[in-house]
C-alpha cells in the first residue's frame, strides 16, 4: 500500500518534469534541459522509452534467474515467480517496441526499418512469445516449469550473439551515439536526474506489479489445488 | 568413459538403423527440399534475383527443411513410447550426444543435397568464393543441428509439437542464420576468405556455447 502510493507520486513527478521542463540551447537555470542536436523535443522519449526497454531486459533476467533456481530446488513458487516476471517483461517489451516505433516515425520517417535495436527487441518479443506458447502447450505442471526454464536458459545464452552479428550487417541509427558519444553522457545534471529517477521509478513499478502477480498466481494455484482441479499457469 | 562413448554410438546407431528402415529423411525431407526449390523457381520465373536475395532464400529453404526434419529423433521416441526404455538403458548425456550426432549427420547430408540442388536449378545463384561458402554451409549445418536438438527435446514433451518447433527455434537460431546469410552473401560477391572470418568466429563460438548449455540442462528435459 505504502509502495503503491509512493510510486504513484514518484512517477507523477517524473512524468510532469520529463514533459514540462524547458529545453534550451544554453542551460542556465537548474530546471533547464539541454537541446540535443538532431533530437530536440523528441529526446523526451528517453524518460519513458528507455526505462520500459530496461524493464523488459530486467524481467527477462529475473525470469531466467528464477527458472534456474526452479531447476535447482524444484520449488513450485520459483516457477510462479519466473512466469510472472516473463509476463510483465512481455508487456513492457511491447510498450518499448511501440513507443520506439512511434518515435522512429517522427525521427526516421518510418515506423519500422529493421534497425539493429528494433531487430533485437523484436527477437526479445519472439522469445517471450515462444516462452508462453511453450507454457500453454504443456499440461503437466512440473514439466511445464522445467521446460520453460530450460528454454529461457537456451534463449538467454544465444541472445548476446546479436551484439556481435548485428553491427556487421547494418549500422544503427539509434540515438545512443548522440546522447552517449564517446562514453560521455551528453545530458546535464537535471536531465540525468530525471532520467535516473524515471529508471528507479519504473524498477519500483516492476517490483510492485511482480509481487502482486506472484501473490495472485499463488492464491489461484492454492485454491485450485484445494479444490482438486487442474491448475492454470 | 569408453562405456559412455559406446552408449553414445549405440544411441546414434539405433536412430541410424530406424532411419534406414523407414527412409523418412530420404523420402520426406528430400521431397520437401525439392518442393521448396520448385516453388522458388516458379516464383522467380526466368527473371532471376539479386545474389543477396538468393543467398537469403537458400537459408530459408535450409531452415524450414531442418524444422521439418530435425525434431524427428525425439518426437519419434515419444510417439512410439520408447523414451522410458531409453532413459533406463542409457545415461542422459549419452542420449543427448547420440541424438546430436544423428542430427549432425542428417543436417549436413540434407544441406549438402539442398545446396547442390539450389545451385543447379536457381538462376543467378553464383558463388565466387567457394571456400567461404563451404565453411558457411558446414558450420551452419552444425550450428543448426546443435540448437535444433535441444529444442526438439523440449517440444517432444509438449502437445503441439509440429507448430511449436519453428516458433521456439527461430529466435534461438536467428544469430546463426544472420551470420550464415551474411557469409553466403560475401561468398557470392567474391570476397576474400578473411572478410568472413568474423562470421566464422561467431558461428564456432555459437556452436560451443549452445552445445555446452544444452548438455548442461538436457537432464531436466529428458528425465521424468
Amino acid at each position: 500500500m505504502g509502495l503503491r502510493l509512493f510510486l504513484g507520486i514518484w512517477l507523477s513527478i517524473v512524468i510532469i518534469l520529463g514533459l514540462s521542463l524547458p529545453m534550451v540551447a544554453q542551460p542556465l537555470h537548474w530546471y533547464d534541459l539541454p537541446v540535443i542536436p538532431g533530437l530536440e523535443d523528441k529526446a523526451r522519449i528517453i524518460f519513458f522509452h528507455v526505462p520500459t526497454a530496461w524493464l523488459s531486459v530486467l524481467a527477462f533476467l529475473s525470469a531466467l534467474f528464477y527458472g534456474i533456481r526452479y531447476l535447482r530446488k524444484k520449488d513450485h513458487l520459483d516457477d510462479i515467480r519466473s512466469a510472472s516476471a516473463a509476463g510483465i517483461g512481455l508487456m513492457f517489451c511491447l510498450l518499448a517496441t511501440v513507443t520506439g516505433a512511434i518515435w522512429a516515425k517522427f525521427s526516421w520517417g518510418t515506423y519500422w526499418n529493421w534497425d539493429p535495436r528494433q531487430t533485437s527487441i523484436f527477437v526479445l518479443l519472439l522469445i517471450y512469445g515462444a516462452y508462453f506458447a511453450l507454457r500453454s502447450a504443456v499440461e503437466n505442471e512440473e514439466k511445464r516449469a522445467a521446460l520453460s526454464a530450460v528454454y529461457a536458459i537456451i534463449a538467454g545464452v544465444t541472445m548476446p550473439f546479436f551484439m556481435f552479428i548485428m553491427p556487421r550487417i547494418i549500422s544503427s541509427l539509434h540515438p545512443e551515439p548522440l546522447i552517449n558519444a564517446q562514453g560521455k553522457v551528453h545530458m546535464n545534471t537535471t536531465m540525468l536526474m530525471v532520467f535516473l529517477a524515471s529508471l528507479a521509478g519504473f524498477t519500483g513499478l516492476y517490483y510492485w506489479i511482480w509481487s502482486l502477480q506472484v501473490r495472485a498466481q499463488r492464491l489461484l494455484s492454492d485454491s485450485t489445488q484445494s479444490q482438486g482441479g487442474h491448475e492454470r499457469g | 568413459m569408453t562405456r559412455w562413448v559406446r552408449s553414445v554410438i549405440a544411441v546414434f546407431l539405433k536412430d541410424w538403423h530406424s532411419e534406414l528402415r523407414t527412409r523418412y529423411a530420404v523420402s520426406a525431407l528430400g521431397m520437401f527440399v525439392i518442393t521448396t526449390i520448385a516453388i522458388i523457381m516458379f516464383s522467380l520465373g526466368s527473371e532471376g534475383a539479386p545474389p543477396d536475395v538468393l543467398s537469403g532464400m537458400l537459408w530459408v529453404v535450409i531452415f524450414f527443411a531442418a524444422m521439418s526434419g530435425l525434431s524427428r529423433t525425439f518426437v519419434s521416441e515419444e510417439e512410439r513410447g520408447t523414451s522410458m526404455t531409453l532413459q533406463l538403458l542409457a545415461p542422459g548425456s549419452a542420449v543427448f550426444f547420440g541424438k546430436l550426432l544423428f542430427n549432425l549427420v542428417l543436417s549436413v547430408a540434407l544441406n549438402a543435397v539442398t545446396v547442390v540442388l539450389y545451385a543447379a536449378f536457381v538462376n543467378g545463384f553464383v558463388i565466387k568464393t567457394l571456400s567461404i561458402f563451404l565453411v558457411a554451409v558446414l558450420l551452419g549445418s552444425v550450428g543448426l543441428a546443435a540448437a535444433a536438438t535441444i529444442i526438439a527435446a523440449i517440444i517432444a514433451r509438449a502437445n503441439t509439437k509440429g507448430t511449436l518447433y519453428p516458433v521456439l527455434s527461430f529466435p534461438i537460431l536467428l544469430p546463426l542464420l544472420l551470420a550464415v546469410i551474411n557469409a553466403t552473401r560475401l561468398a557470392s560477391e567474391g570476397a576474400f576468405f578473411q572478410e568472413a572470418a568474423g562470421e566464422f568466429q561467431l558461428l564456432i563460438s555459437y556452436i560451443v556455447v549452445v552445445v555446452t548449455a544444452s548438455a548442461t540442462v538436457f537432464d531436466f528435459v529428458w528425465k521424468d
